[in-house]
């Protein structure tokens, strides 16, 4: 399993971090109840397919990356960026 | 024994080694049938690995409860059960973790006698090897919670564990060895003989395991459960337990349930048969690596999740150049030894890395999930109050913090002290 990130290209899987599901980004409101709270920390889909999750570039460019892969095959269909970087891509 | 009206039976003896032997092993029968599944039990078992196996066998066996199926989509055994590196031990330090581990070893200590079937245990010590001041305070404190919990530890000084294992490489530049934690009652066992005992015992009793059978919806009237979709048919029941570690959030979708559960891959190696060398089970947690000899030679050894979701049951290569770097730091001599296998299970991690056995908000459903890369120790108490809990309606004292809730609650169990997220266990 390669990503390939959008910044630096094909590399290897040790120069990633792994955070989990995307769900991540989907922050509840301060003041949200707690079931939503619950939700966004423990409760997951945890698809046997294909999935959406957040790794962080940490041996590249220190981006947080989403990647849509499947999770039986290990096969990687896409890699975002999560937040486009300050002064954009040059 | 209990009402066996229907199992196969046959009792294993040394004897009955010997006469089979002399009259070229023709009498043997297969250990359990292979029935069809009936319309309706008074209840099912959803998966036959290690736990699905033992809650049928213990709700039989101590609450007389023999109408039962243990429905599974593959062979018995063709999971995580069969998988794993066999590692049994009760060095748990939490409440809630530390009398539950304790009261599975006493059943594993019981358990060949109890099932009349050789699951081959094997109490040759776990030690844990500890790598600075720090390490030794929290192993001598966890220690004193297992001598406390009425379980053994012994806190070994570098020179003990050189008495012990004289061939680790103890100066290693990064991770010296400053110790270790010996637990002489832990140890190994037969991976797959345990779900075979198991499912023995529990078709003796009348269970009927139904193989092939991959169940594919839970049917559900005003909140109640009343049955089970499969690929063999519907069967009804009132009470369904799901059982199916790494494939535990798609069963509990069934029914709507979102589980506190991401799966994961871990990995393990074994090399060809050598002559015992290795005695004991040692663990280099600084290295992310452990390692054990199995009965025929092999040295059988593991280290730590690829970290990423999976539902692959293989892994990618940095895990495994990971895995044998920290045994060649450890132990130098194993790098002659040839690797002959390597393979993946899929694991059902918990945020906090400890297990649910309990009820579900829908009536008459049960979950038993959330073991992580520990299960296999755990699959004697697991089921004994797996079934426990699906027989009585209440949970078992030894598993009563195991709540499906508790992390909504905050009554976290986080043996690891790292903290109650997917990616940190
Ligand atoms: C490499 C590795 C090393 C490990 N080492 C250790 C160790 O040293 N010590 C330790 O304590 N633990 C260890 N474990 C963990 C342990 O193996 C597991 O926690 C434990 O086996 C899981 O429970 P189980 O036996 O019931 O799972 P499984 O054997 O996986 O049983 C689940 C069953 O459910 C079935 N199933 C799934 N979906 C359905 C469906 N829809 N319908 C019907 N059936 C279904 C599956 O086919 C499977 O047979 C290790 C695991 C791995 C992978
Ligand atoms: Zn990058």
């Amino acid at each position: 399993m390669r990503l390939t990130c959008p910044l630096c290209g094909p590399r290897d899987l040790r120069e990633f971090y792994y955070y989990g599901a995307d769900t991540w980004l989907r922050r509840p409101a301060a003041d949200a109840p707690p079931e939503s709270w619950d939700d966004y920390l423990h409760l997951r889909d945890n698809p046997a397919g294909e999935t959406r999750d957040l790794w962080y570039h940490e041996a590249g460019c220190a981006q947080w990356l989403a990647v849509t892969r499947d999770t039986i095959t290990h096969a990687v269909h896409q890699v975002d960026l999560v937040a486009a970087p300050k002064g954009g891509v040059k | 024994m209990g009402p066996q009206a229907k199992g196969v039976e046959m009792r294993y003896s040394g004897f009955r080694v010997i006469t089979q032997g002399l009259f070229g092993n023709t009498g043997w029968k297969p250990a359990w049938r292979n029935p069809a599944p009936k319309a309706e039990y008074d209840a099912i078992v959803i998966g036959g690995g290690g736990h699905g196996l033992a809650t049928a066998y213990y709700l039989a066996r101590n609450h007389g409860l023999t109408n039962i199926a243990v429905l599974e989509k593959g062979y018995l055994g063709s999971g995580n059960i069969g998988r794993n590196t066999t590692i049994v031990r009760a060095n748990y330090f939490l409440p809630g973790n530390s009398e539950f581990y304790s009261h599975s070893l006493k059943l594993w200590e019981g358990l060949e006698a109890d099932l009349n079937y050789n699951v081959m245990h094997s109490q040759r010590g776990v030690l844990n090897l500890f790598h600075s001041d720090g390490q030794r305070d929290f192993f001598a404190r966890r220690g004193n919670a297992m001598i406390n919990q009425g379980d053994d530890a012994e806190l070994l000084d570098r020179e003990g564990v050189r008495r012990m294992v004289p061939y680790l490489d103890f100066e290693q530049t990064r991770f010296p060895i400053y110790g270790g934690l010996l637990h002489r009652r832990g140890g190994t066992a037969r991976h797959d003989a345990v779900a075979w005992g198991y499912a023995r015992g529990a078709d003796q009793r009348g269970v009927d395991l139904i193989q092939n059978c991959e169940v594919t919806g839970i049917d559900l009237q005003n909140g109640k459960v009343t049955g089970v979709q499969t690929t063999r048919g519907a069967i009804r029941a009132k009470k369904v337990g799901i059982v199916v570690a790494g494939r535990s959030s798609q069963v509990a979708a069934m029914a709507g349930l979102r589980l506190p559960i991401e799966s994961h891959i871990l990995q393990a190696f074994v090399t060809e048969g050598l002559k015992p060398v290795i005695d004991q089970v040692v663990t280099f947690g600084m290295g992310h690596f452990y390692i054990s000899q199995s009965d025929k030679g092999g040295l059988v050894f593991g280290g730590d999740l690829d970290f990423y979701a999976s539902y692959a049951a293989r892994g990618n290569l940095p895990m495994v150049e990971h895995v044998m770097e920290a045994g060649m730091t450890l132990m130098p001599m194993i790098g002659r030894a040839k690797l002959l296998r390597s393979w993946g299970g899929i694991m059902d991690m918990s945020p906090d890395g400890s297990p649910v056995i309990d009820r579900t908000p829908v009536d008459g459903l049960y979950i038993d999930c959330g073991w992580n890369y520990g299960g296999f120790k755990a699959v004697p108490a697991s089921g004994w109050c797996m079934a426990h809990l699906m027989a009585t309606d209440t949970p078992h004292e030894v598993a009563r913090r195991f709540r499906l809730d508790r992390f909504a609650t905050g009554h976290v169990l986080d043996e690891e002290g790292t903290g109650s997220q997917h990616n940190l266990h």
